[in-house]
């Protein structure tokens, strides 16, 4: 079996070893479940080293017969997009697991919380890594229900509602995506004559505009869900308040990113036509998001919605970086997402530390707290400093590189002012300064003059919740001081994507009236790296849409 | 890279304080003071000589070659993008690099005794390195985003320093203004980066510089009939105000004053403040292309000179004065570098970079001694108590009135008479220089009187203070006279390496303009007569302003200033108050915003979205649901009754006579035909038709034709309403429809 196998299947080897476990040995499962998570990060050092960065296409592969009679294939694979996804995720499983706030203050069912949590990072990776669109829906609900599980019985009081109106909002989408699934199924059987869930071979399925655009629809409604992209944003602050701080820390850091990586992955290289004509409506969603989630974030009192809102606005701007589909923007919205996951988790963590300290989230609770704990302070200091976007560590990178590649992208090749959108969505600079200060003046700066901060429960980090947040800010600082190792890694394929689509519009625009048929190239994700790694943003606009 | 760049380890000079800083963050809690202080002065003074080495002894061979350069390694490149986190030294980032570890190693030692009580020593220092690292890596960055890094950097420290004593909470607001409103500028400076990316195609200064020709894109029209230079020049000019606090982002600069006082001498007035002088001298290529762009810099520049000299009248605290004087020493320099007089912006940055230092640095010494206190209304009579302090200040003070010889005099005479002379703005903008100049004038008039205002206040005449603060009157410790004698011997004669090469016709005595000339251009020529001419002027002018201040506050609070004050009170109220510009502010802007974003949170997102789209959708199904279970209640009666009441109106509906939906009409004149049959076709069952065409309730015309004729009297709006009769199961339907003769009668 491959390495990609291996790390999709530890964590549920892991989960299946702690069932084995009698239930009150509740140090057992932890040690499982941390050490599950940490051989499956070594492994997936193992996928650094074999990747080769000079490769577009997808590297790795894993592909068994699963059921022959209709096509499904155990099909996994790498590329430069998936792979530093891959990686953040198993990289934040052990830093979550390791924090003794990641099951938050109902300490209870530690052994199911592990299985939980294995199971959910079976679920992310395999979605990350699957190339077979039923493997894929199988990933992506599969870390569905762990996530249902975290947030409704680990949660705070209204654990209920926000995981049921979680659920209920992600299966809406996730349930038109798989009609939209079964379709391309049955369409592709139709020009082929074969059976197969293949993503490679599906994304070569070139439709007319109109079942383009409502495949684009229900995949994008799945995805946009996902991210979320205003206006369906409003499950997020519930499921992030309600969530105990393992279940936010992972929510916020890999599977928000679901969404923008569904986009990026699926909806814009299949359905390329609707993806031009939907890109205005998109990236206007993305942009009101941004500023909207900058403004709700500025006048939370509990530090957990404060923080989920700014995830709305971070995540805008990897939309924003996405629908420009110019190589600077589109590596930018990578790094995004990398950087979001470090940062928002960080920020969750430390959350989740001092209402485990103070019992509450209320901003006014707060105040001087500086003054009893330094370390901690010192530490959050960073990572909020990472989340506004500083220069020198992650957020930076990432924004600096959408808003320039949106800024420069050529105006009316898939939006008409991308200069206007830059500079709105660049206001966020400000705000998220504004936002992210506020709250960290109010908790660490201040008179110390709230008795309860005084309390001697109030203990500044100690023991293990010292490597976790050592884990966040190294890798916030590196990330942002040496970027290029990832953005080299991920430059061939986003640039294979790019071009593909321009490629399959260029056909499109040369063949307007043809019924659905095969691209006569490998699809975009696959292509070879035959495109200058420039052929971005200064590339010719595409043609419009019929 | 090409060749003929020249290979440094510069990266040694940001390097060092910022390791400096690391291990005091991690160890620096445990440790003595003295290793703290060892470490920290180690690192920023090591810094000192690797730079100093490099500049005086590397950089004269190749400074016309574009100077020293490090890569350190490429930090992000991506399609067309390619950035290195590098370092380039030329004349004018190696000057500044020589000011920043020459007063900051000054500093620290400074610090080392005004610190030595406080707790929170190490963390201090750690900053203070941190400030000095981030300080080197915005000056000595080879391109626009690494000069970002940068520019950021000194912001966090900036905002860390202010709120030092985050216990208090006006110092935690202080802090936090000041990163706010420096990231206003900041988005500026983005959009600017953005800018001159697209129309240049690289972020490397060199680069930049040497594409910046008059016939390139950067001068074809872009936006609004105005260049690409245009618009770069003036969003990295809002950068630029709020990083050096100029109208309408200074706000935050007297704020910041809640800092130790050592920070406000590092950061607030000889380093991070002019950052944004610096980056228009770096950008200087782009600026010259744009006569509008630098029109602009340079009236924002003079006229932020004379308000913030205005409001220096007024104030009350030691620090607030130096704080304003502040703001209009950088006007100063905008004012040099807006009049393409680049060299001159440089040169006042240099020599106030000392001289202000001082100022600050004396003031710390005097609140020293003061127990804490800044209020100048409780000094006076320190010239004898506190002689060393007293006697830098002195020198200080006559430096940036520009009394002659004293270097401010020199600087401060280089813009101003640049001003007058500069060529650069054409005809359309002739006006500028001179305006420019006038107001630079007025502003260094209001200097000489604020500044000596002080002067008196706090040295001369008998003591204010009361008895208690009087018995702790002390001069400071000798670690921090020791940096201020330093600090005073370059405000005084520091100004000796840029005597204008007019005065005596010895171009080869400005060693300054001379070796800026390599990064920035040559400084502005201007002719002997004119510049003694201003010599003059200005001599005449601070010789005036001292004079006023004089006979105002010579010895305490003359009878002149008690009268005036009495005689004017709203107006100085007005200008103590600052003009009330905060207040503006909050009133205008920044609780507007806030009242904006909790109305969208409360109405938008909570309502609209989440109770009305969300909810609304929820409470559809959820009443779908409710209606659907009602018929699966299992109750036969119910479903009998179900059974009938759709029977019925099955019957109701198959029985009643069909028509079309709109009724058909044809109008000729004032006659019209009507036809109600349903899509063309003849009534199969013997319908009765019954037309009432003049709104009587009677029918005109009844019969089994399903269409009818009537002529009207008289034009006008009618109704037409035609009833349909069944016979056989006397049902009815019935169909109107309104015309309007009139308006058809016109039409033909």
């Amino acid at each position: 079996m491959g390495i990609l196998a291996w790390i999709t299947l530890l964590p549920l080897a892991g989960a299946l070893l702690t069932m084995l476990v009698p239930r009150e040995e509740e140090a057992i499962h932890r040690g499982i479940g941390l050490g599950t998570t940490i051989v499956t990060f070594l492994a997936s050092l193992f996928i650094l080293g074999d990747f080769d960065p000079a490769k577009s296409g997808f590297q790795l592969e894993v592909d068994k017969v699963w059921v022959e009679s209709l096509g499904i294939h155990f099909h996994l694979g790498i590329d430069g997009i998936s792979l530093w996804l891959v990686m953040l995720t198993t990289f934040l499983m052990p830093v979550t697991l390791l924090s003794p706030q990641a099951i938050g203050t109902r300490n209870i069912r530690v052994r199911e919380f592990v299985i939980a949590m294995l199971a959910l990072e079976a679920g992310m990776v395999g979605a990350f890594l699957a190339l077979d669109l039923f493997v894929f829906y199988v990933f992506w609900e599969l870390m569905l229900i762990p996530m249902y599980f975290i947030i409704g019985i680990w949660g705070g009081e209204r654990r209920l509602y926000a995981s049921i109106k979680f659920v209920i909002y992600t299966l809406i989408g996730s349930l038109l995506m798989l009609v939209a699934i079964l379709y391309l199924y049955a369409q592709y059987h139709a020009a082929t004559g074969t059976f197969s869930f293949d993503y490679v071979a599906l994304s070569r399925l070139t439709l007319p505009y109109d079942p383009q655009l409502l495949c684009f629809l229900a995949f994008g409604l799945a995805f946009a869900t996902k991210i979320p992209l205003f206006p369906l944003h409003t499950w997020l602050p519930d499921a992030h308040v309600e969530a105990p701080t393992g279940g936010s820390v992972i929510l916020a850091g890999v599977m928000l990113k679901f969404g923008t990586y569904g986009f990026l992955r699926f909806a814009l290289p299949m359905f390329p036509l609707a993806t031009q004509a939907m890109a205005p409506v998109v990236t206007a969603l993305a942009v009101i998001g941004i500023v909207f989630g900058a403004l709700m974030a500025y006048v939370q009192n509990d530090a957990k919605k404060l923080v989920a809102y700014s995830s709305v606005s971070h995540l805008g701007f990897v939309v924003l970086g996405i629908m420009t589909l110019g190589q600077v923007a589109v590596q930018g919205a990578i790094y995004q997402m990398l950087a979001h996951g470090i940062s928002t988790g960080g920020l969750f963590l430390g959350v989740g530390l001092l209402y485990d300290r103070r019992h509450t989230r209320k901003l006014d609770d707060f105040g001087g707290l500086w003054k009893k704990i330094p370390i901690f302070s010192a530490c959050f200091l960073v990572i909020v400093l990472a989340s506004v976007g500083l220069p020198g560590l992650c957020g930076f990178v990432g924004e600096f590189l959408i808003l320039i590649g949106t800024f420069n992208a050529p105006a009316g090749a898939l939006f008409s002012s991308p200069k206007l959108l830059a500079i709105i969505s660049a206001s966020a600079v400000i705000l998220a300064a504004m936002y992210l200060l506020t709250m960290y003046q109010k908790i660490f700066f201040g008179p110390l003059d709230n008795p309860a901060n005084k309390d001697p429960h109030v203990r500044d980090i100690h023991g293990r919740e010292r490597w976790v947040f050592g884990f966040v800010i190294v890798a916030a600082l590196v990330m942002g001081i040496y970027p290029q190792p990832i953005l080299a890694r991920s430059e061939k394929s986003v640039a294979a994507l790019i071009s593909g689509f321009q490629e399959r519009l260029a056909d499109a625009a040369s063949n307007p009236d043809a019924p659905a048929h095969l691209f006569p190239n490998p699809s975009a994700g696959a292509a070879p790296s035959a495109a200058p790694a420039n052929a971005g943003n200064s590339g010719k606009p595409g043609p419009t849409a019929p | 890279m090409n060749a003929s760049e020249t290979l440094f380890n510069l990266r040694l000079i940001p390097l060092l304080p910022f390791l400096g800083a690391a291990v005091l963050i991690l160890f620096g809690r445990r440790w003595k003071r003295e290793a703290v202080l060892t470490v920290a002065a180690a690192a920023i003074g090591g810094s000192a000589l690797v730079a100093f080495d490099a500049f005086f002894t590397r950089l004269p061979a190749v400074a016309e070659e574009g100077g020293l350069r490090d890569v350190v390694w490429t930090w992000m490149s991506t399609g067309n993008l390619s950035v290195d986190l590098a370092f380039r030294m030329d004349a004018l980032s190696g000057l500044l690099c020589l000011i920043i570890t020459f007063i900051g190693f000054l500093i620290h030692l400074y610090s080392a005794g005004y610190m030595e009580h406080d707790p929170d020593y190490p963390r201090f220092f750690a900053y203070l390195n941190l400030f000095c690292g981030s300080m080197l890596v915005l000056v000595l960055g080879d391109s626009m985003p690494v000069m970002f890094v940068g520019w950021e950097g000194v912001g966090l420290c900036s905002y860390l320093l202010i709120g030092f004593w985050y216990h208090e909470t006006p110092n935690a607001d202080a802090g936090k203004k000041a990163f706010i409103t420096n990231r206003i500028g900041d988005f500026g400076f983005l959009i600017g980066i953005f800018l001159t990316f697209q129309a240049t195609g690289t972020l490397r200064f060199s680069e930049i510089t040497s594409f910046a020709t008059a016939g390139s894109v950067l001068t074809a029209p872009a936006w609004l009939g105005m260049s690409n230079a245009f618009w770069i020049g003036t969003f990295l000019f809002i950068g630029a105000a709020g990083k050096s606090a100029q109208i309408p982002l200074y706000v935050w600069l007297p704020d910041a004053m809640a800092g130790p006082t050592p920070v406000s001498a590092l950061i607030h007035a000889a380093t991070m403040v002019t950052a944004g002088v610096y980056m228009v001298a770096r950008m200087h290529a782009v600026y010259v292309l744009s006569p509008a762009a630098l029109a602009i810099v340079a009236l924002v520049g003079a006229a932020t000179a004379l308000f913030a000299a205005v409001i220096g009248f007024a104030q009350n605290d030691f620090k607030k004065v130096l704080a304003y004087s502040t703001v209009s020493q950088l006007g100063f320099m905008f004012a040099g570098v807006g009049t393409a007089n680049f060299a001159s912006g440089v040169f006042h940055l240099y020599t106030h970079a000392f001289f202000k230092a001082g100022l600050f640095l004396c003031a710390g010494s005097i609140m020293h001694a003061m127990s804490g206190s800044g209020d100048i209304r409780k000094m006076g009579g320190l010239r004898k108590l506190t002689p060393w302090t007293h006697g830098v200040f002195l020198v200080c003070w006559l430096a940036i009135c520009g009394v002659p010889v004293f270097s401010g005099f020199f600087s401060k005479d280089a813009i101003v008479a640049g001003a007058f002379a500069t060529g650069i703005f054409g005809d359309d903008l002739s006006w500028v220089g001179p305006t420019v100049g006038v107001l630079l004038l007025l502003a260094a008039l209001g200097t000489a009187f604020y500044m000596s205002r002080l002067y008196f206040l706090v040295f001369s005449g008998p003591t204010r203070a009361d008895a208690q603060t009087q018995h702790h009157i002390h001069e400071s410790p000798p670690s921090m006279v020791g940096p201020l004698v330093v600090l005073a011997v370059g405000a005084g004669l520091g100004g000796l390496v840029g005597v204008p090469g007019g005065l005596f016709g010895h171009p080869e005595w400005n060693l300054l303009g001379h070796t800026l000339e390599t990064a920035v251009g040559p400084e502005l020529d201007v002719p002997h007569n004119t510049e003694l001419l201003f010599m003059a002027v200005s001599t005449v002018l601070a010789l005036i302003g001292i004079g006023l201040a004089y006979t105002f506050y010579g010895g305490g609070y003359r009878a002149p200033a008690q009268k005036f004050a009495a005689a004017f009170p709203g107006f100085v109220q007005l200008v103590r108050d600052k003009f009330r510009v905060d207040e503006l502010y909050g009133a205008v802007i920044i609780r507007p915003l806030r009242k904006f974003a909790l109305a969208l949170f409360r109405v938008v997102d909570r309502v609209l979205i989440d109770q009305i789209l969300v909810g609304g959708v929820a409470a559809l199904v959820d009443v779908l649901g409710r209606v659907s279970r009602a018929f699966q209640a299992g109750d036969a009666q119910r479903y009998m009754a179900a059974f009938a009441i759709g029977a019925a109106a099955l019957v109701f509906f198959a029985t009643r006579p069909t028509v079309p939906s709109t009724l058909k009409v044809e109008v000729s004149g004032t006659t019209v035909s009507v036809d109600a049959s349903r899509a063309g076709r003849a009534s199969p069952r013997g319908l009765t038709y019954a037309f009432d065409f003049d709104d009587d309730g009677r029918p005109e015309v009844v019969g089994l034709k399903s269409d009818a004729r009537y002529t009207y009297d008289q034009a006008g709006e009618h109704t037409i309403r035609v009833t349909v009769t069944d016979p056989r199961w006397h049902t009815q339907s019935k169909i109107k429809r309104k015309i309007d003769l009139s308006a058809a009668g016109e039409r033909k």
